[in-house]
This record gives structure tokens, C-alpha cells and sequence, in this order.
């Protein structure tokens, strides 16, 4: 048989199954942002742009889209931070290395919806853990989830808490790549701890550190487990993000054409990173 | 130099760092293992207990969804096996008409995500007929942009001439694959099952939407479930609950740790 019509053959059940869960329904998902929700008996009709129009005139979309972009500029570098911390403590020659890796890693192994319940108890109002050490000190209680000041930076230590360790690991292969003679020489110019890590490591680290970047941001708008597990959305929408607001909108309010409108932003929106990392990023940076 | 390695100011940082990051984790394992009166009290007196266990295997059906999880996650596993070889396979060794095209489209799947598509994939599901059941929460997912990507990466590091040989014994091309390929590509095989096992292992919002009964939601939904009943359920209950269902994972990363963390960097590194 020829190659032509074997490889075809060959990814035909990829192609089948990609095409059916992956491309038609993108498409189809923009093409429903121009149409009407149809109800009972009334089919859905192309109104334009009209969801788009009630889209920017939707205050709930804003506090998702500016709740989401927070969410992404605080989580991701401090995420970073703290991944390239650990990855440097636990590369160095430190009593204890195996504590401390299990100690980073273990949070990212659990499922995220055990994570938010654990956290959940942290937070209560009154006897949980937080307030009761808060008080400790002197500090008066927190209602850290029912307060709209505190309720998305509570959700935001979570991810971060998770997501830190998991990033680590991608920093300890880069540190691992690092050629030693370069601290080598360092440590014969005498340069100091800041100016090593400043001169060769951040520079050495550079391209996981975009890569990591990227792959957080394109997270930080995925997120919504510990949204639904820990807020529901609430107090006031303090903490609704985009994916949960699409998931809000489209299987609690059944409004079909708008969760198209909103599901189509936030495609544009990760098609835009995905384009950005393929043009900007010259790809060849990541290690091999 | 030695002894200040061992106190030096940074090694004392990175251990409070390192107990600060394991507090909610050792947090819930007392309250899971202690009864409610000493959820937060902490008295090394306390005694230990596995009640709370107890309490949540008959509160609500965990056996049966743990017997979900691991169906569907080897489910799977095991289809994105064999859909993604044959995929990478032809993908890696011919130049067919189009190759390059469709492995573009394959690609973009990597940033359209079936969670991005919940609405149109739930209608998909709808007409299949397959909401509530273990199929449709893995179906999306089979035919994975990721598997295909990393195979393909791995079976083009194999020497031409081994398949060459392979063929002048008479094998056929799945023969080939077979005896040939997998062998050669196993470390990719358990990296990508690692990978593949914890994400579907934790995942949520899909199976969240798709599952509405006992008999087809994974650990995930039904710990949720159970957690949200508000019905004076206590929260040493729900941390032991917690804990339970991400147990076999946790115990199976703390047996296999370097071959886990290998994996995520292996699968992670492109």
C-alpha cells in the first residue's frame, strides 16, 4: 500500500476524534456567538454581534476578565519566584535535600479539588486555622473567604502553593544543565552570591523561564476548580474568573449563544499567547 | 566552610520555607487522623483514630468512585496509547500528502483545550448519547495533541535501519510498531502514562458537567459532592475524604519520586 494512503489511515482515529472534540466545535462555538439562545420552541437566529454588544456592556464580564488578569499578573511571577527559590535550595549542597523536595513537590500530586477543601478549612471564619494563629498574635479575625478584599488573594495562594513545586522540577533540570565551570570562574573573580545568581544563573535559566511563563499564563485563565470547590464565584463576584463564568453561564443560566460569545474571547485570548510564544520565542532556546 | 553549610542562614530559610509549604498538607493529616474535638487543637496527647475514614466510606459511595477513577483513567491511558503510536508513527516516519498540514492542526490542540469547548463538546456528547457515562468524560481527551507531539519526537530518534530490518523479515507496518518501536520508546510510554494518569486523576470541570449519578463520577466530583452537602459534616471528615482520594497517587509518588519527576520534565521539556 502506498505511504500516502497508510499514513492517512494511520491518523485516521486521531483526525476523527480531534476533529470531533477539538476543531468543529471551536468553530462551531464562534459561529453560535452570532446567533441567538434558542428557547423551547424558538430556534436560535443570527442576531450579529449583538452578544458581543451585551458582552462589553456586562459589568459581571469585566470583574471576570480584570478578576482573571490579576489573577494571572500575581500568581504567575510569584509562582516563578518561588519555583526558582526552591529549585536553587534544593540544587545546592543542602542537609535535608529529599525533605525539602518532597515537601515542595507533594502539593502539586494532589488533585485540586482536595487542595481547595484542605484550604478551605484554613480560611473559615472564626475556628479556622488562619484566624486561630492570627489571633494568636493579636490580630482580629478574618472572614477570608466572604470578604471581597481578601477572597480572590486567598484563592490566589492556592495556586500558587500548588503550582510552585511543579515548576521547581523544570528549574532543577535547567540548574542541572548550567556548565560548572562557569561558577567556577565566578568563584575566582570572588563575585558575590547576588552577582552569580544575576550573571549566570538568571541568564542560564532564561528559557525555562519562559517556557514555565507561558504554560502559567495559559493556566492562570484555565483556572476554575478551587473557584467552584472553595467560592462558587462569590461574595459579589469577587472571585469570578472567565472559565467560570462560561461554565456558570452556559450550565446554570442555559443562555447558550452568550457562554459562545464569552467562550470565543477567551479562545482569541489563549490563540493570541499561543501565536505570541510561536513568533516571539524562537523555539530552539529550550535545552537539545 | 562545612559547618556553616549546615545552619547557615539560607539552609534555616529554606527549611521554614519547606515547613510553611507542607503545613496545610501535615494540617490535614492530624485532622484526619485525630478525632473532630482536636481539629484544632493540638495536643501531642491526642489520640489517633481512623474514624473519620470510617465516617466517610459510609457517608458516601467512595469505593464505587474509586473503581471510576481507575476505570477511567486506565481507559484513557490506554486509548491515547494506541490512537496517539499510530498518529506519531506516521507522522515520524512518512512523508505523506499533507503530513505537515495535519500536523499543525494537531498542534492546536495544545492551546484549545477540550475545557475552553465544555459548551459545544457537552452538545457533541448530547447527540452520542453519551452523557453520564465514563466514555464521554474520556473521549475528548483520547486522541491527545500532547501524546502525538512527544511519540512522534521519540520514534524520530530511532535508527531508520531497525525498521528497514524489521520489514525485510516480513513484518507489517503495525508488526513493526509492535516489536520495534514500543520497546525502544518505553521511557516516553511511562512518562506520558505518568502524566497522563495524575492529570485525569485530578481532573474536575469536564467530568463535573458530564457525570450526574454514583455509578459514573470520579473521585473528584464525588469529593466534591459529598464536601458541598452541608449537612453538619465535619471537617475532619473531609479532610480524611480529601486525603483518600488522592492517596493512591500521593503513595504511588512517594514510592516512584524520580521516575515521577522525570517524567513531568521529560514530557514537559519539547
Amino acid at each position: 500500500m502506498n505511504i500516502h494512503i497508510q499514513g492517512w489511515l494511520l491518523a485516521l482515529p486521531a483526525v476523527v476524534l480531534l476533529a470531533t472534540f477539538t476543531h468543529i466545535p471551536a468553530i462551531k462555538t464562534v459561529i453560535d456567538s452570532f446567533f441567538s439562545t434558542p428557547h423551547g420552541t424558538r430556534p436560535a437566529r443570527f442576531i450579529g454581534l449583538t452578544q458581543y454588544h451585551s458582552l462589553v456592556a456586562d459589568p459581571i464580564f469585566w470583574r471576570a476578565f480584570t478578576n482573571n488578569l490579576l489573577y494571572a499578573l500575581i500568581t504567575v511571577p510569584l509562582a516563578i519566584a518561588f519555583a526558582l527559590a526552591m529549585a536553587l535550595w534544593v540544587n545546592g549542597k543542602i542537609s535535608g535535600r529529599a525533605g525539602l523536595r518532597l515537601a515542595f513537590f507533594t502539593p502539586t500530586i494532589l488533585p485540586m479539588v482536595a487542595a481547595a477543601n484542605i484550604w478551605l478549612f484554613f480560611y473559615t471564619q472564626d475556628y479556622g486555622l488562619l484566624n486561630q494563629i492570627g489571633r494568636a498574635f493579636g490580630f482580629a479575625s478574618v472572614n477570608w473567604l466572604g470578604d471581597p478584599t481578601t477572597a480572590l488573594p486567598s484563592l490566589m495562594a492556592v495556586t500558587i502553593w500548588k503550582e510552585a513545586g511543579f515548576f521547581m522540577i523544570f528549574y532543577l533540570a535547567a540548574l542541572q544543565q548550567v556548565p560548572p565551570d562557569l561558577y567556577e570562574a565566578a568563584r575566582m573573580e570572588n563575585a558575590g552570591r547576588w552577582q552569580v545568581f544575576r550573571r549566570i544563573t538568571w541568564p542560564m535559566v532564561m528559557p525555562t523561564t519562559l517556557f514555565v511563563g507561558i504554560n502559567a499564563l495559559i493556566n492562570a485563565f484555565r483556572v476554575v476548580d478551587q473557584v467552584i470547590a472553595m467560592t462558587g464565584g462569590g461574595p459579589d463576584n469577587a472571585t469570578t474568573l472567565l472559565l467560570f463564568y462560561i461554565y456558570q453561564v452556559a450550565f446554570t443560566f442555559w443562555d447558550l449563544g452568550y457562554a459562545a460569545a464569552l467562550s470565543t474571547v477567551l479562545l482569541t485570548g489563549l490563540a493570541a499567547v499561543a501565536l505570541a510564544q510561536f513568533f516571539l520565542l524562537d523555539r530552539k532556546v529550550h535545552y537539545r | 566552610m562545612k559547618q556553616n553549610r549546615i545552619l547557615s542562614p539560607s539552609t534555616i530559610a529554606a527549611w521554614a520555607f519547606a515547613l510553611l509549604w507542607a503545613l496545610p498538607l501535615l494540617y490535614a493529616l492530624w485532622a484526619a487522623f485525630h478525632p473532630a474535638a482536636y481539629a484544632t487543637r493540638f495536643e501531642v496527647t491526642a489520640p489517633l483514630t481512623l474514624d473519620n475514614f470510617k465516617h466517610a466510606f459510609v457517608a458516601a459511595p467512595f469505593p464505587r468512585y474509586f473503581l471510576n477513577t481507575v476505570m477511567l483513567v486506565t481507559g484513557i491511558m490506554l486509548s491515547q496509547f494506541v490512537i496517539c503510536t499510530l498518529a506519531a508513527f506516521g507522522l515520524a516516519r512518512w512523508k505523506f500528502h499533507g503530513a505537515d498540514v495535519l500536523f499543525a492542526l494537531i498542534l492546536i490542540q495544545l492551546m484549545v483545550t477540550p475545557d475552553v469547548l465544555i459548551l459545544e463538546n457537552y452538545r457533541t456528547l448530547q447527540h452520542l448519547d453519551l452523557i453520564d457515562t465514563l466514555t464521554g468524560v474520556g473521549i475528548p481527551y483520547v486522541a491527545s495533541a500532547f501524546g502525538i507531539f512527544l511519540l512522534r519526537q521519540a520514534f524520530k530518534t530511532i535508527p531508520k535501519e531497525l525498521d528497514d530490518a524489521a520489514r525485510m523479515e516480513g513484518a507489517s507496518t503495525l508488526q513493526t510498531i509492535w516489536r520495534v518501536y514500543l520497546p525502544l520508546a518505553k521511557p516516553i510510554y511511562v512518562a506520558y502514562g505518568l502524566v497522563s494518569v495524575s492529570y485525569h486523576w485530578n481532573n474536575f470541570l469536564w467530568p463535573l458537567i458530564v457525570t450526574n449519578s454514583v455509578e459514573t463520577r470520579p473521585l473528584t466530583v464525588g469529593l466534591q459532592t459529598f464536601a458541598s452537602v452541608d449537612q453538619g459534616i465535619d471537617w475532619s471528615v473531609i479532610c480524611a475524604a480529601a486525603l483518600m482520594t488522592s492517596a493512591p497517587l500521593m503513595i504511588a509518588f512517594l514510592v516512584f519520586q524520580r521516575a515521577f519527576i522525570q517524567s513531568f520534565v521529560r514530557a514537559g521539556i519539547r
